[in-house]
């Protein structure tokens, strides 16, 4: 039985990493294909890169990539400022009134079927735009606070889980030594919970990057976001600028992790160092 | 020394007024634009649709200009339960959700069994393999299986070039496809919850087991299953609860004859303007929800508590 655990559980990990890697792969590949019909090689006048040239042409493409990018920074900062304070108040301020209701209120959009979300929020714009005249109609406003209330939910999570693996003797003595509130917060809690503020701005950037449905609800007429655009002609079938789109996405993305990952080893590594320096 | 007035000891937050001014910023933001649309949403759904903008009759109104009269429209609710095209709609959303929940199951513990037990070096390794899809456009790599799955796709391609089937199996819009499509979107949810309570375990109680006699999968039955429970049902709800409402997926990958909910919902919104209809479908399907989501919430403070 042994014997058998121990082939079973290598070839199902090995399976799972096939099955979430081979479809992208496959996508990459056939970016390069000259054949408009995607999956059907071209062996003749493949690889090529025509379908890169043709997407940077594409006016409607560069300009909802653009938008896109637009939204996503302003979301993740905003997301950032409000989610590590949600997570700074749940995780070390203790029981207060309200506390119940902030963390149900942060943790139910990471299930919340989108659907509901984005009708949600277009229902508030519409009955707030009656009520007070604001926000005047929809675009870049109305998708951006859309994409904070769920986006903040995340950067929520990873701040708080965060804080929850330092207990607060560090904050304790510093205020015991006579630091102000204010000043532990910048000098000791801030430089702790940073690498968490990264992780949390490019979660919420991606999350925004992302989101289609949501943003299909309260966006306008002339605001359409990237996945909009994708969205829209993937449903008429597989598209090769859209291979080649996805494969620079990915491409990007995939940067991106690597080296943050790279980065935030070396950060921790450097902090775990310090603190036994500190306790020699 | 004493701490400072008004606050607990090592919170950094300051005094009691500063402390409720942090607390306010997020509060303010989630109850303005969380909380308030649901109630706007449940309010809508007992409103009647009409020719206007917006589109449905406002629940409070001026009789003579001096009684408020609010009227409630239970016809929405009504119509929910007699047109069987939402109760299958519904029916046919739950029995996706499970069935594509049980199969990430099925992937994921094995996987997440499998990082949890790797040495320590290539955990991190396989972790941010995990977590690399997870990353990149969720809308595409839906799409990646329309290359892949549609009858002059790679799969049908491939097979026909062996020689395994002469014609193409039919794939796309098949309910098999959208298992295929809500499985791969929501692996790294299944497993990163299992395999953060897979990795606290202490493997003791498992030499234990083995000291004592007992072969190693009734020691897995015995102990690791039972341990491993909450990070199974948190894994279930984080796939479960967001695939009863999934819209993408089974707009690409799924069949016409069958909507789900969450395109039901859409197109009462979109294609008739029925806002009040909508926001019903809304309503009932967050009342489905509730239950799961509240197990959900339960489970997350307890995992973000003090370690």
């Amino acid at each position: 039985m042994i014997g058998g655990r121990k082939f079973f559980v290598p070839t199902m990990l090995a399976f799972g990493f096939a099955f979430l890697y081979v479809p992208i792969l496959s996508m990459i590949f056939f970016s390069f294909n000259y054949s408009k019909l995607v999956t059907v090689w071209d062996a003749a006048r493949s690889p090529t890169l025509r379908w890169y040239g043709l997407l940077f042409q594409n006016d409607q493409i560069m300009g909802a990539a653009w938008l896109s990018i637009k939204i996503a920074t302003l979301n993740a900062c905003i997301s950032v400022v409000l989610g590590t304070l949600a997570g700074l108040v749940l995780a070390r301020f203790g029981r207060f009134r309200g506390r119940t209701l902030l963390a149900a209120m942060t943790t139910a959009p990471l299930v919340m079927p989108e659907v509901i979300t984005g009708l949600a929020m277009l229902l508030l714009f519409v009955a707030m735009e009656q009520l007070i005249g604001w926000p005047a109609g929809r675009g870049v406003t109305t998708i951006t606070i859309a994409h904070v209330t769920f986006s903040m939910a995340y950067v929520t999570v990873v701040i708080q889980s965060r804080l929850a693996n330092f207990d607060d003797s560090l904050e304790e003595a510093a205020m015991d030594l006579g630091a102000r509130p204010a000043k532990v917060f910048w000098r000791i809690t801030l430089p702790l919970i940073m690498p968490a503020i990264v992780s949390g701005w490019l979660l919420a950037f991606t999350l925004s990057w992302d989101d289609v449905v949501i943003s299909q609800f309260v966006a306008g007429p002339s605001s359409t976001t990237l996945p909009m655009v994708i969205f829209s002609k993937v449903r008429l079938g597989v598209s090769p600028d859209v291979n080649a789109l996805a494969t620079l996405m990915v491409l990007i993305v995939a940067t991106g992790v690597v080296c943050s990952a790279l980065f935030m080893q070396r950060q921790e590594k450097r902090r775990q160092r310090e603190m036994q320096l500190a306790n020699e | 020394m004493a701490a400072p007035a008004g606050s607990a000891p090592g919170t950094p937050g300051g005094g009691r007024s500063r402390k409720a001014l942090v607390t306010m910023v997020p509060m303010t933001w989630l109850v303005l634009f969380f909380m308030v649309p649901f109630i706007i949403v449940f309010g809508i759904s007992f409103s009647q649709s009409v020719l206007a903008i917006p589109p449905y009759e406002p629940l409070w109104s001026w009789v003579d200009d001096q009684v408020l009269t609010l009227r409630l429209h239970l016809g929405n609710y009504n119509y929910l339960f007699t047109d069987s095209l939402y109760v299958s709609s519904y029916l046919y959303s739950l029995k996706v959700a499970a069935v594509s929940t049980c199969l990430c199951l099925l992937l994921g513990y094995p996987m997440a069994y499998g990082i949890a037990r790797a040495p320590p070096t290539r955990r991190n390794l396989y972790l941010m393999l995990i977590i690399l899809p997870f990353w990149t456009s969720f809308l595409l790599r839906v799409y990646a299986w329309i290359g892949l799955l549609k009858n002059n796709g790679v799969i049908n391609n491939v097979l026909m070039w062996f020689g395994v089937i002469d014609e193409p199996i039919t794939m796309m819009q098949t309910d098999f496809a959208v298992y295929i499509g809500i499985v791969y979107s929501y692996l790294p949810f299944m497993i990163l919850p299992l395999y953060s309570n897979l990795e606290k375990h202490d493997r003791t109680l498992l030499e234990a087991a083995a000291d004592l006699g007992s072969r190693p999968w009734k020691a897995f039955l015995r102990i690791t299953v039972p341990l491993s429970v909450p990070g199974i049902v948190a894994g279930a709800l984080l796939v479960f609860i967001p695939a009863v409402g999934e819209y993408v997926i089974p707009s690409l990958l799924g069949r016409t004859d069958q909507l789900m909910i969450g395109r039901v919902l859409s197109d009462e919104f979109f294609a008739n303007r029925d806002w009040p209809v909508a926001s019903a479908v809304a309503t009932a399907m967050l009342i489905l929800l509730v239950a799961p989501i509240m197990i959900f919430q339960r489970y997350q403070s307890r995992e973000l508590a003090h370690k």
